[in-house]
């Protein structure tokens, strides 16, 4: 192939343009061939130039732009995995169908996620969700990531250390517990099933739902019983 | 490329900092910066290895959605949405672009649905079966992989077949899909990290077959 990192990155400099990136540091700087930075001094008035420019060579439609906010921003989130971890707890055949095929068993509850996999923890096994080349996170049943997720703290040290990482999210696990990791590199997206906290024997499932966090399904906590301080 | 995205395993990035009840978004123009690079009609990997590209230290240095914002522009110019002389001006000096896809609101809303009727993958045959020892090939290419270095040259098994998906490395640069089988690898904690780690704790991930050869 063709493009190396030089030539995209050459691209990528001189995009940095007038209009959609900051002006540039005095002449008297420049005698010299080196790689400036791309930080935009304000992201919002290069958005909103981006978004001009986008929509008048017919790129983007902003009604479907305020339908991704919208989207992801209120109608996805953790509610949505909590349902999958509640209704698997409930019905042994749906767990059972959950983790032989995650992407049929969702749909079962309206929920559309192709792409993901669920992966159990037991007493004796913990899994742990990361993407270490990027972002990669199960949107349709959790929404966005937070930024810990993102940050690049989690995304080094997560496969190398997770143990320890998981001691600073104030989880402690036994030598006896084995550690997943899922590192997300493809396509394919991790939701943890947690385990079902003692005490909870009595609750709806929709009880059962409220008590399930994002941290569980990402697999940074254990779900502790109802009543007690976590 | 062997780029500070790829970060897997490094140790001094310090403490993971969490933020108290945080918002999915930190500042509107970060809501309008996620809408811009979801609707392009672009596939991930090639939005992925741009990110890619950006220099180490502004990596690190640049918020989440400040790394999509100094990424879509030279996207977009790659793909031929827009020319270099537009982004540079702001303006748009030709014609609309009618070569790609303009994403509407009604197609969003399926994104979070059930697909009605799934594509069905093509069909190939796999080089390694579930169970099977693999090594993790030593490729160091100058372009987009989703190899991490941590695993290169080291043994893993094959846990399950995920069937055929496009290949990124090919895809990211306009290369085609290369479709091939696609494996969960299990790697044990260990072979990556030595002795100091656990004798129990494990690293999956999913690694297409051009990534792996028998071991």
């Amino acid at each position: 192939m063709s493009t190396t990192r030089r030539d995209l990155l050459t691209g990528a400099l001189t995009a940095a343009g007038a209009a959609l990136v900051p002006p540039a540091a005095p002449a008297d700087e420049h005698g010299h061939d080196h790689d400036h930075s791309t930080v935009p001094s304000d992201p919002a008035l290069r958005v909103k130039a981006l978004e001009s420019l986008m929509v008048a060579k017919g790129l983007v439609d902003p009604a479907a732009l305020d339908a991704l906010i919208e989207t992801y921003e209120h109608k996805v989130g953790p509610h949505v995995g909590a349902r999958v971890v509640a209704r698997a707890w409930v019905d042994a055949a749906y767990r059972a169908r959950l983790l032989a095929n995650t992407g049929a068993a969702v749909a079962e509850l309206g929920v559309g996620a192709d792409d993901l996999t669920v992966v159990e923890n037991t007493p004796t096994t913990h899994n742990l969700v990361v993407c270490t080349l990027c972002s990669c996170y199960p949107w349709s049943v959790l929404g966005l990531p937070p930024l810990w997720y993102k940050s690049a703290a989690y995304r080094s040290r997560a496969v190398i250390d997770p143990r320890g990482v998981l001691e600073e999210f104030g989880l402690h696990l036994a030598d006896d517990v084995e550690v997943r990791v899922w590192d997300s590199t493809a396509e394919h997206r991790y939701l943890v099933l947690p385990e079902r906290p003692a005490g909870t024997e009595g609750l709806s499932e929709s009880a059962l739902a409220a008590l399930v966090t994002r941290d569980a399904m990402v697999g940074i906590a254990k779900l502790a019983p109802p009543g007690s301080a976590a | 490329m062997n780029g500070i995205h790829d970060m897997g395993g490094m140790q001094d990035m310090g403490p993971v900092h969490r933020e108290p009840n945080e918002p999915t978004f930190h500042a509107p123009w970060e809501r309008r910066m996620f809408a811009l690079f979801n609707a392009l009609d672009l596939e991930w990997p090639m939005m992925r290895s741009q990110i890619d590209l950006i220099p180490p230290a502004d990596y690190l240095r640049i918020s989440y959605y400040e790394r999509w914002l100094t990424a879509i522009g030279p996207l977009m110019v790659r793909a031929g949405m827009v020319t270099q002389a537009e982004l540079d001006s702001g303006r748009a000096l030709g014609a609309k672009n009618s070569k790609f896809h303009v994403l509407t609101a009604s197609e969003v809303a399926t994104w979070i649905l059930p697909e009605a009727s799934p594509e069905s993958p093509p069909v190939a045959t796999p080089a390694f079966h579930a169970g099977q020892r693999v090594r993790a090939r030593t490729l160091n290419p100058t372009g987009h992989t989703r190899l991490p270095r941590y695993v290169r040259g080291r043994i893993g098994t094959i846990e399950r077949d995920r069937g055929v998906e496009s290949f990124p490395d090919t895809q990211a640069h306009g290369l085609g899909k290369k479709p091939q089988h696609l494996y969960v690898v299990r790697f044990a904690a260990r072979e990556l990290w030595g002795e100091h780690a656990s004798a129990s704790d494990s690293v999956q991930m999913d690694l297409w077959e051009d990534y792996l050869e028998p071991a």
